[in-house]
């Protein structure tokens, strides 16, 4: 892809500006953004509710395994669980995972439909092509992706209590006094901002990177290794700014 | 009618089209023909509005569209249809849906209707009951008219074909010829065809322009075209020693006649 970072992000600012038209027909759009809510969202389920268990368990065993011989209580366990599922893995780890999921996907999607001369067709018959194909990803995404970030926090903390407790560290009542204690109300707003933050950063790059790809498959690929490379690291920055501008 | 005035077209310092007028007519076959890299695409890509040209008018019916506004080539881009030559079939849509897409997103027809009309221009194309099947499922003859059925869905006044004939076997490819001389005549629409395919330029050539290197080398017909002494189109057209000799037995026919 040639151009100079001020040339990528001159076009990518104004592919946004371009998805805020009035539909064409809105229904259309609707159909497509249902389509994309089922992508995204249905079809991360299983993927989430894997990894964010395991993430909570392996949190909760190596917590408790650190605190075994000290005199902080075992219940800690449940509350550091709680406090980095809700403030970092659920967000951030689900987000880079879905960057790669979803991201590539998108990407891939967008780089075939211009290489088949797809958005070229669309573009014949009149259809803004970069709202019709982009905007109803976007909305898709950061509505479902907050929901699997929801689901992930929960199923994390689930996962590191049946673990803790299952591996004999703590018992069942002292988890749940952990779930419960120091409850921050301000950290679910703060895990749901960056779940939503995270979902336009990764979709919107994934499509610009596919939006604009050419040349041949190969170059499908490179798109998609970039639209996760680069939607990964501004997760990342955008992970740091948030948790400095609201914490 | 469509009419480019003087197009030219530069990527870089590299100037591809060089001043290129020329007059397509409604109700015709319009053939563009060149070797590969003489400027047809780019041609075709710029009458449709999908490169702009560097210079030059367009004119479709006497409106240029060069100097339409958004709304205005919106408009215009209902009355265009084009067959492209990978097909740009929506792969997740089944044939009905990829051709009932244009109503569905530019009409307020029922369902009832669209589904009529979708119907009308499958048995057009002779593809009927295709309706449920994904492009993946069909023969390349099939997805030509299947794209085919979606370029001609609206009406259009305007029938762009990019090398339609690309990847198929001689028989399919006169097959969609003739559909689309068909469909020319039928709804009198001007029709403008790039293409390769020889017995397209032989058979249904009623306005040919010749490009070479980005100029206006050579315009005819598919009868004048037997009698140029134009040496590159020659060398273009009649390249075989098969064609050579249908050119020499072609003109003592005509001699003789």
């Amino acid at each position: 892809m040639k151009g100079g970072f001020l040339f990528h992000l001159g076009r990518y600012v104004l592919l946004i500006k371009s998805l805020f038209v009035k539909p064409e027909r809105p229904y259309m759009y609707w159909k497509e953004t249902a389509r994309m809510m089922v992508d995204i969202g249905v079809g991360s389920v299983i993927i989430i509710l894997v990894i964010s268990f395991f993430i909570g368990a392996v949190s909760a065993v190596q917590f408790a395994y650190n605190l075994s011989d000290s005199l902080v209580p075992m219940y800690y366990v449940g509350y550091v669980v709680k406090e980095s599922m809700i403030l970092e893995f659920a967000p951030t780890v689900s987000c880079l995972i879905l960057a790669g999921k979803i991201g590539s996907n998108i990407s891939s999607e967008l780089g075939t439909m211009r290489l088949t001369e797809q958005i070229d067709a669309f573009e014949i018959m009149g259809v803004n092509t970069s709202s019709y194909l982009i905007a109803p990803k976007i909305v898709a995404a950061i509505t479902m992706i907050p929901l699997l970030v929801i689901i992930a926090a929960l199923t994390g903390i689930i996962g590191g209590g049946v673990a803790a407790v299952g591996s004999g560290y703590m018992s069942k009542q002292e988890y749940i006094q952990g779930i419960q204690f120091f409850f921050v109300a301000k950290n679910i707003n703060v895990m749901l901002v960056k779940a939503v933050v995270f979902a336009f950063l990764l979709t919107s790059i994934s499509c610009y990177q596919g939006y604009y790809a050419s040349g041949s498959a190969i170059e499908i690929g490179k798109a998609s290794t970039r639209a996760v490379v680069i939607s990964s690291i501004m997760v990342l920055l955008a992970d740091y700014l948030i948790a400095w501008m609201m914490l | 009618m469509i009419e480019v005035r003087n197009i030219i077209k530069r990527f870089g310092e590299q100037e591809v089209l060089k001043g290129i007028s020329a007059e397509f007519k409604q109700g015709k076959m319009n053939l563009i023909i060149g070797k590969s890299g003489s400027g047809k695409t780019v041609l075709i890509k710029c009458i449709v509005g999908l490169m702009i040209p560097s210079e030059g008018e367009i004119l479709y019916d006497g409106r240029d569209f060069t100097k339409m506004s958004v709304k205005e080539k919106k408009e215009l881009r209902t009355e265009i249809g084009m067959l492209f030559q990978g097909n740009a079939l929506f792969d997740s849509l089944t044939v009905e849906e990829n051709i009932r897409f244009p109503l569905d997103m530019f009409t307020k027809k029922s369902m009832e209707e669209k589904t009529d009309r979708v119907n009308e221009v499958l048995n057009r194309v002779n593809l009927q009951g295709a309706n449920l099947k994904y492009p993946s499922q069909l023969s390349g003859g099939m997805q030509k008219r299947t794209g085919l059925a979606r370029a001609i869905v609206m009406n259009p006044k305007y029938l762009f074909c990019d090398e339609p004939n690309s990847g198929l076997d001689p028989k399919t490819s006169i097959v969609i010829d003739e559909l689309i001389n068909e469909i020319t005549e039928e709804n009198n629409i001007t029709t403008i065809m790039n293409t390769h395919d020889m017995n397209s330029v032989i058979g249904s050539g009623d306005n040919i322009l010749f490009l070479h290197q980005g100029e206006r080398w050579w315009e005819g017909n598919n009868i004048s075209l037997f009698e140029s002494t134009n040496e590159e189109l020659d060398s273009f057209i009649f390249a075989s020693e098969f064609l050579k000799e249908a050119k020499t037995a072609r003109l003592i026919k005509n001699q003789n006649k």
